[in-house]
């Protein structure tokens, strides 16, 4: 299910429906993205307040030896924290949490994150589905996951195991994505709640908070 | 209509998996009781997939009937990735920072804990032989696990992971090029046997074993974020315990022990870099 979308809004009810049982359900909000997905995240985290009252945590691929400056980029106009977790943080609202270069980024219970350096999934470390695939797993039909850009198929099977633990899913259209390949690879494993361009998954996040 | 997935499914049975950790404490001694969960239920979940297995309880039996069959699921279960010099950055700290401060000492005993297949302890004595500490040093390399013990002391790596290895050496201030310490055999680079003369491999299981010695720099790097909080603070106690009063700990880039039980023991030299120093007993 494709939703074009019109930039006037005037279509913004019917396309997000109603959100009252996301708002209710949602406790986390994950991101996964590889190419050409570091600026519409950055779009993304841009819109949040800085009272935003859900945890975003994000996986982008990302060179493996580059520390510095990625956490620094996204901060920029970004009202919410953005932060690189230390092994065994715990999630706050009002922060996003973008995994470190060459760890993978897990949930190790509803409220606590892990870090691992096992092997590549996917050929990524970090990788979208081992995050999403531990965030199934504690946090079931809590989540909502989004997957954004990218030129491979990382992300499909967690978002696969999201849908299959109830939680919501939303994949940028491929139409608006710069690279369809990781979108389109979600959509041929599950029915995403929502399949929408950038600026409306923009008013879901901001949906969920209101 | 859906291609089929390639998941990992995560959803082992609490009591089956509880069942494993039990049964093999008892018969083998390993303790992944205090493991973190999200890690281990992947590694477990994996081992059940490699081998085409649906139920837990099977595999408990068949690792409990089956010695050489559970070496293999050790080897698995436990994390054996790593690279030499990884986090160029940190080998760059220790060698401007930390070794002209260990220069100091006559002799220098070094502990590698969790040594895995021994990128780290090779790294180490590259460092040590291009600083003139390569001769006092007395190192030792342990790890759960006598398998990957073995692949350490082979000091024989892929070839695959070479462009890695020497970009990461490069970017440590390095002194040559990491050609100058290895050769190839069959396309593989294999480590010059003289950089391990000074190591001593020995099987150590964090989760259980005691202290063996006292040392001037324990390197503890990506172990605990395997760890829950109870069996990091028990390690933490034992690393503090194996250090010389100024003795220095390292831990992965991402680990920290600003939050664990005996922090105020110790005194952070490098937030970035993640290095630490004793500094009561």
């Amino acid at each position: 299910m494709i939703v074009i979308g019109s930039p006037s809004g005037s279509s913004k009810p019917n396309v997000l429906g109603d959100l009252t049982e996301a708002r209710a359900r949602v406790q986390v909000v994950l991101i996964g993205g590889s190419a050409g997905s570091f600026s519409v995240t950055h779009r993304l985290l841009e819109q949040l307040p800085a009272d935003y009252r859900l945890p975003v945590v994000v996986v982008l691929h990302r060179l493996k030896d580059k520390r510095e400056g990625f956490k620094e980029a996204l901060q920029i106009r970004t009202r919410v924290v953005v932060e690189e977790p230390d092994d065994k943080t715990l999630v706050e609202p009002g922060k996003a949490y973008i995994a470190p270069a060459n760890y993978h980024l897990l949930f190790e219970t509803p409220q606590q994150l892990a870090l691992a350096t096992t092997e590549l999934v996917q050929f990524s470390r970090p990788s979208i589905d081992v995050l999403f695939e531990s965030a199934a797993d504690v946090l079931g039909p809590r989540v909502l996951a989004i997957l954004l850009s990218g030129a491979n198929r990382d992300g499909a099977a967690g978002m696969y195991r999201i849908g299959r633990r109830g939680g919501f899913l939303a994949v940028q259209d491929p139409a608006d994505a710069a690279m369809p390949t990781m979108p389109q690879a979600a959509l041929q494993l599950s029915k995403p709640t929502w399949t929408l361009p950038e600026y409306q998954l923009a008013e879901l996040l901001c949906g969920l908070q209101a | 209509m859906f291609t089929s997935p390639q998941e990992l499914d995560l959803e082992l049975d609490r009591d089956e998996l509880d069942r494993f950790i039990h049964e093999v404490r008892a018969k083998y001694s390993y303790d992944f009781a205090n493991y973190a969960q999200s890690s281990f239920k992947r590694r477990v979940a994996m081992v059940l997939k490699k081998h085409g297995i649906k139920s837990l309880n099977y595999l408990t039996d068949r690792v409990l009937a089956d010695a050489v069959f559970f070496d293999q699921v050790l080897l698995d279960i436990t994390v054996n990735t790593t690279e030499m010099f990884r986090d160029p950055t940190f080998w760059k700290y220790l060698r401007l920072y930390v070794l002209p401060e260990l220069a100091k000492r006559p002799e220098l005993a070094i502990w590698h804990a969790a040594c895995s297949s021994g990128e780290e302890v090779l790294s180490m004595a590259i460092l040590l032989k291009e600083e003139g500490l390569f001769d006092r040093a007395r190192v030792y390399a342990t790890d759960i696990n006598h398998k990957v013990l073995k692949r350490a002391a082979d000091g024989r790596y892929a070839a695959r992971n070479l462009e890695l290895f020497r970009t990461n050496y490069l970017a440590t201030g390095a002194k040559t090029q990491l050609e100058a310490y290895y050769q190839l055999q069959g396309g593989d680079p294999v480590f010059d046997r003289g950089l391990l003369e000074r190591v001593n491999f020995r099987p150590h299981d964090l989760a259980l074993d005691g202290s063996f010695g006292k040392f001037d720099l324990v390197f503890c790097r990506n172990v605990m974020i395997y760890f829950n909080q109870t069996l990091q603070n028990r390690v933490f106690e034992l690393l503090h315990d194996s250090l010389f009063l100024g003795g220095f700990l390292a831990l992965g880039a991402k680990e920290s022990l600003i939050w664990c039980r005996i922090a105020d023991k110790f005194q952070t030299v490098s937030d970035h870099e993640k290095i630490y120093r004793k500094l009561r007993a």
